[in-house]
């Protein structure tokens, strides 16, 4: 049985504008699926309605099952299934609070750790995204921390309770080149580790192509096609991969002729 | 050689009560060549984008423009020749201005003729129709509006132009066109560049020569090709290693 299955997903704005439209796709546990797309694709969209959180004012129909939970229906339903990864740590880490104790909220309430064993179980998920010195981060503001420390932070909540899913929105896009070759490694190696499915959002096909194995390509809330990414890229079939494509390429061509 | 456009010699900067930001920074523009800042964040990029464009001055060295030091009062002659575009184009346009005044600004600025042919031309050259001088900034995609912001950057016909991070908020796809379009203006205007960047593959494909900052010191600069095709320091090396690429084309 499929961890997700979307089929038929629309999003419609108060309007009745189709943000959304026809989106369909499955993923099973430990699969790592890519929705690709430029700024209104509505990849983020079909993210929120995945999670059941989407904005006020937007409204999913079709169908969107999360390890069998109806999340059009019920979207608080899930649980511990899914969790989510956003591009910019900074607004999604609340400023007020230490990152120890923003770790520590999901554990408590989830796996329901009190005392020394939820102290214990922070540091094992700072320790987890390859922070050092967990107690001084533990202790942090995330205005404290560099933007890279603040989305390992973001990983560690996300993943601490284990989730079946793991959904990242541009989780790199926000960070420095060196930073982001540093949070991929650690997504792939953390999702390989615990068997964790991973939904992975970008506008950035390399990105992409570093740590997801099966992506859509969406384009104005459609998806316009559909495969493994490396065939994707190798012959892609929509005039509009291939678009995506050539501009990656063009960069890449003139990194390389730098190089040669 | 020709005098640079503008050169920075042994430039230090520090913020009031805060460490150095800069340290013995030396850079210049030549007419025709153009050249990437490179670094990632607190490298200093932004603040040495500041001091050559004479909103900062720095702590210790000097600025020269055209072969002269540059004072305060040649900062008008040099803002005429030189002008900036930023990264976010949602926040460098007024809202409340229509794009045709938006489009002048530079002109009344600086005491040139504000002649509405001079702001259709630039709109033309960036590729916009005449009428997006009757409109607002609302109503353009992201794209279309750092169109408007290098069409404002143009209008007064400067010599250097100097962008910080100008295509890094943008698609891909609209990525490529905004880079075409600085190419175009680079042949079309005699239009130098001082490019700041992260994106290596837009520094390769933009500009001549490369500048490494790290930690505000200048750590390798040189010809783009020697300094992205056989990089020397341990930082730049790190750079490229990082940059995301697509599986070979088989």
């Amino acid at each position: 049985m499929s961890l997700l299955d979307v089929a038929g997903l629309r999003v419609t704005d108060r309007a009745g504008n189709v943000i959304v439209d026809d989106v369909s796709f499955d993923l099973s546990p430990g699969d790592r699926v890519g929705l690709i797309g430029e700024s209104g694709s509505g990849k983020s969209l079909t993210a929120l309605a995945v999670l059941g959180l989407l904005p006020p004012g937007l409204t999913a129909t079709g169908s969107v099952r999360l390890d069998g939970h109806d999340m059009i229906r019920s979207p608080r339903g899930h649980g511990t299934a899914a969790t989510v990864v956003f591009q910019e740590p900074l607004t999604a880490l609340d400023p007020l609070m230490t990152a120890g104790r923003q770790i520590a909220g999901p554990l408590r309430r989830l796996r329901g750790l009190r005392g020394a064993a939820l102290r214990a179980a922070v540091h094992e998920a700072l320790a987890e995204v390859r922070l050092t010195d967990t107690d001084r981060i533990a202790r942090s503001y995330p205005h404290q921390l560099s933007g890279g420390q603040r989305q390992r932070v973001a990983i560690a909540m996300a993943v601490a309770c284990r989730p079946k899913l793991l959904i990242a929105d541009e989780p790199t896009t926000a960070l420095d080149v060196t930073v982001q070759a540093e949070i991929l490694d650690l997504l792939d190696r953390i999702v390989t580790t615990n068997g964790t499915a991973l939904l992975f959002i970008t506008h950035d096909l390399p990105v992409a192509a570093r740590v997801v194995r099966d992506t859509h390509v969406l384009r104005q809330g459609r998806v316009v096609e559909s495969g493994p990414i490396t065939s994707l890229i190798a012959a892609p079939r929509h005039p509009y991969t291939r678009t995506l494509v050539d501009s990656a390429r063009r960069f890449d061509a003139a990194l390389q002729e730098e190089r040669s | 050689m020709t005098d640079p456009i503008i050169e920075a010699s042994h430039v230090g900067f520090a913020y009031r009560g805060g460490a150095a930001a800069l340290t013995d920074v030396s850079l210049a523009v030549h007419p025709g060549r153009n050249v990437a800042l490179v670094g990632e964040s607190g490298a200093g990029k932004t603040t040495l984008l500041r001091i050559l464009l004479g909103l900062a001055r720095p702590s210790t060295g000097v600025l020269r423009f055209d072969g002269a030091p540059l004072t305060r009062r040649g900062l008008r002659p040099y803002r005429r020749a030189a002008q900036a575009v930023f990264q976010d184009p949602y926040s460098s346009l007024d809202p409340r201005q229509r794009i045709g005044r938006i489009v002048a600004e530079p002109l009344r600025g600086l005491g040139l003729p504000n002649d509405p042919a001079r702001v259709a031309a630039a709109l033309d050259a960036v590729g916009l129709p005449a009428d997006t001088a009757t409109r607002y900034p609302h109503e353009f995609s992201g794209g279309q509006r750092q169109r408007i912001a290098i069409a404002r950057a143009i209008v007064g016909n400067p010599r250097l132009l100097l962008a910080d991070e100008p295509v890094s908020a943008l698609d891909l796809t609209t990525r490529v066109r905004i880079v075409d379009l600085l190419a175009t203006l680079r042949a079309e205007r005699n239009l130098t560049i001082l490019l700041v960047s992260h994106d290596l593959g837009v520094v390769a494909e933009l500009c001549d020569e490369t500048a490494v900052l790290e930690k505000g010191r200048l750590v390798e600069q040189g010809r783009t090709a020697d300094v992205l095709g056989r990089p020397s320091h341990p930082y730049t090396q790190r750079l490229l290693s990082s940059v995301p690429r697509l599986p070979a084309a088989t």
